[in-house]
């Protein structure tokens, strides 16, 4: 039952669509079409150094759209290299990270007593300590590592903030009913945690996986600016450790920097964007639709007395209004079982045959589709 | 007394007119055709669709229904609480008590000034929910005392004085006011909030459910000190509940509600013992009672319907048991159809034994002696 | 008092773990980092080798066990080793230099991007579909920049193109530290493309939750019943909807702090700003172990004790946290 519900939850709350998460999808989804198709797109490889004359430090043009770096290699092939290496490295790390999150998240609030109180110590530990500088010094130590170790250190160290946060949500819905009718009836621990709790808790594990997924393309990008990462592995992160390396700014390359920057900055944003979806079906409270409206040209604010605005009613009674087809056939559904009682019952002349009449009259002027039910449900009725 | 209001002669019948006879009886609060609607993405939901009700000075009105019937829905606009996307589309809302008794002013039209020294001076408002109505980072006494900011100018330690005073008429100890929320048990709370209610002295004071969460000793004690209450400040309640057997007890008048109508109002006594409305009647049949033979309990099939449909006719013909042709067409409007007593209404003429009914299925059981 | 007692408890454990971490740090590196140190650094004395020998475990010095307890005396006593690089400048004056700029700096800013947020976010939860709530997608943009993008285009526009400000370092060359007239303008002068780095970033996510707290706050009851008792509007939103919304914000900044100072470090690096951050950076590049080590550890503390300075402003504001356990 509960299952159920929450899908036409989601399934409603896409289709009313808001544009922010629409933005974000589309962003998202263009992004990843690049890394998965983007190495095969490159025009040039984008390791391949010119000396020629002016190949150096060129401004975007037909040849190299991006323009070129210091060493004349082209900037569009690294960025779509490098986007595929960036984006696979934060999937990787948000599914990998999401997976321990939840196994340690739902565990811990499920199980509760010493071992919530021991898992939530590791994850706290985890979450007071300082990645960044610690990545920074094991990478920096190991400069030849590949993007594995890289992942599974983004993995280890960024999965206890999605475990706090599920843990959280575990431990309010362990208490509900439903869960309770679950143990009470038997059901096994392993099958309430799969198939009770899990499908509640889908929207915050979603949110969760994008958040880590941000969280590791900017901490992959962090360090591979700073050139500790594995430098000869193209990523959108070392491309401007090169711009910085080779002095982008004073050069006034802004091609160099800017654009591989903001390209950081979109896949982040549709990621955001993303999220702000998911918090919303999470959180219905959220969604603009719900609470925000315009009465005489002004929005409403939580704070103002409630709108008297008379005469303007959008559900005009009597006649059903064409742009809520659903209303109408419902409405109609009604009415019309409701005529054909009476037809069924009573012989048309002894009722009030004007006001009956008048009745199906409005109806089937006002909407077309509304006589054939009317005639079936009084083929039914008689 | 000619106002630019008057409040006898408005074109509802005779309800209003007979109770007016009598000056001194003219209504605290007069809703009149009030609709609201929840206005979305998808279209818009009717939560109340021209109510009217009158409640007049010190006596307890019972609003009945199920749930999503738009009792809440009524009391809340009635003060223009409804937060968006809530918007009243139709009626009016005449307030003739306390300072406004000598120029009685309809809500909907007030402005936000004149609505500040509305709220709680004039109608206060006893949550459902206690845990929830409290601030949970604020001492009680602090919560006590800032409305009496707004509306009484009193010292420091007048306001003190009257914290304590109104926490001693609740039966709450006075050291109390210093605690938060969650340090009170759940009793405790809701006679806090009750208490909260009684600061400004109001006329009115309209209870949401007060009692639903609480155990049923605890509901007797603390519904017993409201009454009693009652009696010494002389406010009256717009009591707000779906426990139909409560409001038997505790009421003087009764309106019942049924998808955003008011289907029949009237004397409780009237209500009970000649049930108009057919909805009414099934209401009084699914509750028992302690005392009488014991009879067979029927509820009543089927749901209400839903807001987002635009009803013609009666909302409860699909549910009911009775029904004739112009069911789907009535006006829904009150109508005076108890032979006996002129201010018993009802929307449906059934029982008064007008119009052609044709029954389908007996209501099994019947009122109380 | 329970709930403080069992953070400091947690906030030991965490420090003792940093302790082991750093501790293992440099044993865990490749080759023998003594010798390479001295390949590196030739000028070094033979009583810096065996120091550091010590320091970094290297060498047959007893048990693991009794290492790690020498380590534990050495930083009870402040001694965190003499860096070869600055041979003999002991580790930790070197700290000491570098640690009240990147504090002075990164704390301010924060402290103001997160003032600035929250009263951003409770005015764009309060005027739901205002102008506040057009201009979000605009503010994930910017929450989504890394922090040393962001120096990046200030520096390129501000700095480069427009001559503003002053692209790197804490302080024109040349000039004496210390309270005068003169370093302090420049240090100040310095200081505010990083600042605005700092606080345009980061500004943006605080507004993004506190605007989210503060509609879910808004919508409880507590809030309608403050309206209902016709409190001025300033009342409730403040002492009823953002005291309580705040809450979990205030948490949720003191959890943000391990980001802040990550995201610091590298904007450091962009401005060649001399505080923690580019020393970590320039050890770690240098193999300088014992300060590597050293500076990991101090950013461990400070991230520790922020916590707990935060736990403690959570306590204050929330009664229930005083009686509950957790």
């Amino acid at each position: 039952m509960r299952v159920v519900a929450r899908a036409t939850q989601l399934k409603r709350s896409f289709s009313s669509q808001n544009t922010k998460v629409k933005v974000g999808i589309v962003l998202t989804l263009i992004f990843v079409a690049v890394a998965i198709f983007g190495p095969l797109l490159a025009p040039y490889d984008p390791s391949a150094q010119s000396a020629a004359q002016g190949a150096s430090v060129a401004a975007p043009s037909l040849n190299h759209l991006f323009g070129t770096d210091q060493l004349g290699r082209d900037i569009f092939s690294q960025v779509l290299v490098g986007t595929r290496t960036t984006l696979l490295l934060g999937i990787l790390t948000g599914l990998i990270a999401t997976t321990l999150s939840v196994l340690v998240g739902v565990t811990s609030a499920y199980i509760g007593g010493l071992g919530d109180e021991l898992l939530s110590l590791l994850s706290n530990i985890f979450l007071v300590f300082p990645a960044l500088p610690f990545l920074i010094v094991v990478l920096g130590a190991f400069p030849k590592s590949g993007e594995i170790t890289t992942i599974l250190l983004l993995a280890f160290l960024g999965w206890p903030w999605g475990a706090r946060v599920i843990r959280a949500q575990t431990l309010s819905l362990r208490n509900r009913d439903f869960i309770t009718a679950a143990r009470e009836s038997g059901e096994s621990n392993f099958r309430i945690i799969i198939f009770e709790l899990l499908p509640n808790e889908l929207s915050l594990i979603a949110a969760s996986f994008v958040g880590t997924v941000l969280y590791a393309i900017g901490a992959s990008v962090g360090l591979d600016f700073l050139g500790v990462g594995n430098t000869t592995i193209w990523s959108l992160g070392t491309i401007l450790y090169w711009a910085q390396n080779g002095n982008a700014l004073q050069l006034g390359a802004w091609w160099w920097f800017a654009i591989p920057g903001v390209i950081i900055a979109l896949i982040g944003t549709g990621l955001v964007l993303l999220n702000f979806g998911l918090d919303e079906i999470g959180n219905p409270r959220l969604r603009d639709s719900n609470s925000s409206i315009k009465v005489g040209g002004r929005r409403v604010r939580p704070s103002d007395p409630t709108p008297v605005e008379i005469g303007v009613s959008s559900a005009q009674f009597g006649v059903p209004s064409s742009t809520t087809k659903r209303r109408d056939r419902r409405q109609l559904g009604i009415a019309a079982r409701e005529v054909s009682v009476g037809a069924a019952l009573q012989s048309p002349s002894t009722i009030d045959s004007n006001g009956r009449e008048n009745s199906i009259a409005t109806l089937v002027d006002a909407n077309d589709t509304s006589t054939s039910q009317i005639e079936d449900s009084q083929r039914r009725g008689a | 007394m000619a106002t630019s209001i008057d409040l006898v002669s408005l074109e509802r019948p005779q309800e209003m007119t007979v109770n007016t006879q009598d000056e001194n009886r003219r209504p605290l609060l007069s809703i009149r055709d009030m609709t609201v609607e929840y206005r979305g993405r998808g279209g818009s939901a009717k939560a109340v669709d021209r109510a009217s009700l009158d409640i007049f000075p010190q006596e307890v009105v019972g609003l009945a229904g199920e749930s999503g019937s738009g009792k809440s829905t009524l009391a809340y606009a009635a003060c223009r609480l409804l937060r968006p996307p809530a918007v009243i589309t139709a009626g009016s809302t005449i307030y003739g008590g306390g300072q406004f008794s000598k120029s009685p002013r309809d809500i909907f039209k007030m402005n936000d000034d004149e609505l500040t020294s509305l709220r709680w001076k004039e109608i206060a408002i006893v949550f459902q929910s206690a845990m929830n109505s409290l601030n949970p980072v604020m001492k009680i006494g602090a919560q006590l005392r800032d409305a009496m900011d707004v509306h009484l100018n009193l010292s420091k330690s007048q306001a003190e004085a009257k914290v304590e005073e109104v926490l001693d008429m609740v039966g709450i100890p006075r050291d109390r006011a210093r605690s938060y929320p969650h340090q009170l048990s759940g009793g405790m709370r809701q006679r806090v909030i009750i208490a909260m209610a009684l600061v400004a002295n109001p006329k009115l004071i309209i209870m949401d459910e007060p009692t639903t969460a609480l155990d049923v000793v605890l509901q007797r004690e603390i519904l017993s000190q409201i009454v009693e209450l009652k009696e010494r400040l002389g406010f009256a309640i717009l009591f707000i509940t779906h426990d139909l057997s409560l409001m038997m007890e505790l009421t003087d008048r009764l309106a019942i509600m049924y998808a955003g109508r008011i289907v029949e109002i009237g004397e409780t006594q009237a209500l009970r013992s000649n049930p108009l409305h057919p909805y009414t009647r099934g209401l009084l049949a699914s509750f028992p009672s302690i005392r009488g033979a014991r009879r067979e309990l029927s509820g009543i099939k089927g749901a209400p319907p839903s807001p987002l449909d635009e009803i013609i006719g009666c909302p409860f013909a699909p549910r009911c048991s009775f029904i004739r042709p112009s069911c789907s067409e009535v006006s829904m409007k009150l109508e005076q159809l108890d032979r006996v007593d002129p201010t018993h209404l009802s929307t449906c003429p059934f029982e008064a034994g007008q119009g052609d009914f044709v029954e389908l299925e007996k209501i099994k059981g019947g009122p109380d002696e | 008092m329970k709930f403080l007692l069992r953070r400091i408890g947690f906030y030991l454990i965490a420090l003792f773990v940093a302790i082991t971490v750093n501790f293992f740090i440099p044993r865990l590196m490749p080759g023998n980092v003594v010798d390479s140190l001295m390949a590196k650094y030739p000028t070094l004395k033979p009583q810096a080798q065996h120091a550091l020998e010590i320091l970094l475990g290297v060498g047959h010095n007893g048990s693991l066990i009794g290492q790690y307890f020498t380590y534990l005396h050495q930083l009870a006593t402040g001694n965190l080793g003499i860096d070869p690089l600055q041979f003999p400048t002991p580790v930790i004056s070197i700290i000491k230099a570098a640690l009240p700029w990147t504090l002075v700096l990164v704390g301010t800013a924060t402290v103001i991007a997160w003032v600035l947020g929250t009263l951003l976010g409770i005015f764009a939860a309060w005027r739901r579909g205002g102008f506040l709530d057009q201009i979000l997608p605009g503010l994930s943009f910017i929450q989504a920049t890394p922090y040393f993008f962001l120096a990046l285009v200030l520096v390129w526009v501000l700095s480069i193109h427009f001559h503003l400000f002053p692209s790197q370092q804490g302080f024109s060359n040349g000039l004496a530290i210390g309270w005068n007239g003169p370093f302090i303008a420049s240090a100040l002068d310095h200081a505010i493309l990083p600042a605005l780095t700092i606080v345009v970033t980061s500004m943006a996510g605080w507004m993004l939750q506190m605007r989210n707290v503060m509609i879910t706050t808004i919508g409880e009851d507590y809030v309608l019943a403050a309206q209902a008792k016709g409190l001025a509007n300033r009342r409730v939103i403040f002492s009823y909807a953002a005291r309580n919304a705040i809450l979990p914000s205030l948490s949720g900044f003191a959890l943000a702090l391990g980001f802040v100072v990550s995201g610091t470090l590298l904007m450091e690096i962009v401005f060649n700003y001399p505080g923690i951050g580019t020393q970590l950076y320039t050890a770690v590049t240098s193999n300088d172990y014992p300060l590597t080590q050293a500076i990991f550890l101090v950013i461990s503390v400070t991230v520790l004790v922020a916590n707990i300075v935060a736990d403690v402003i959570y306590v204050v504001s929330d009664p229930r946290a005083r009686s509950k356990g957790e």
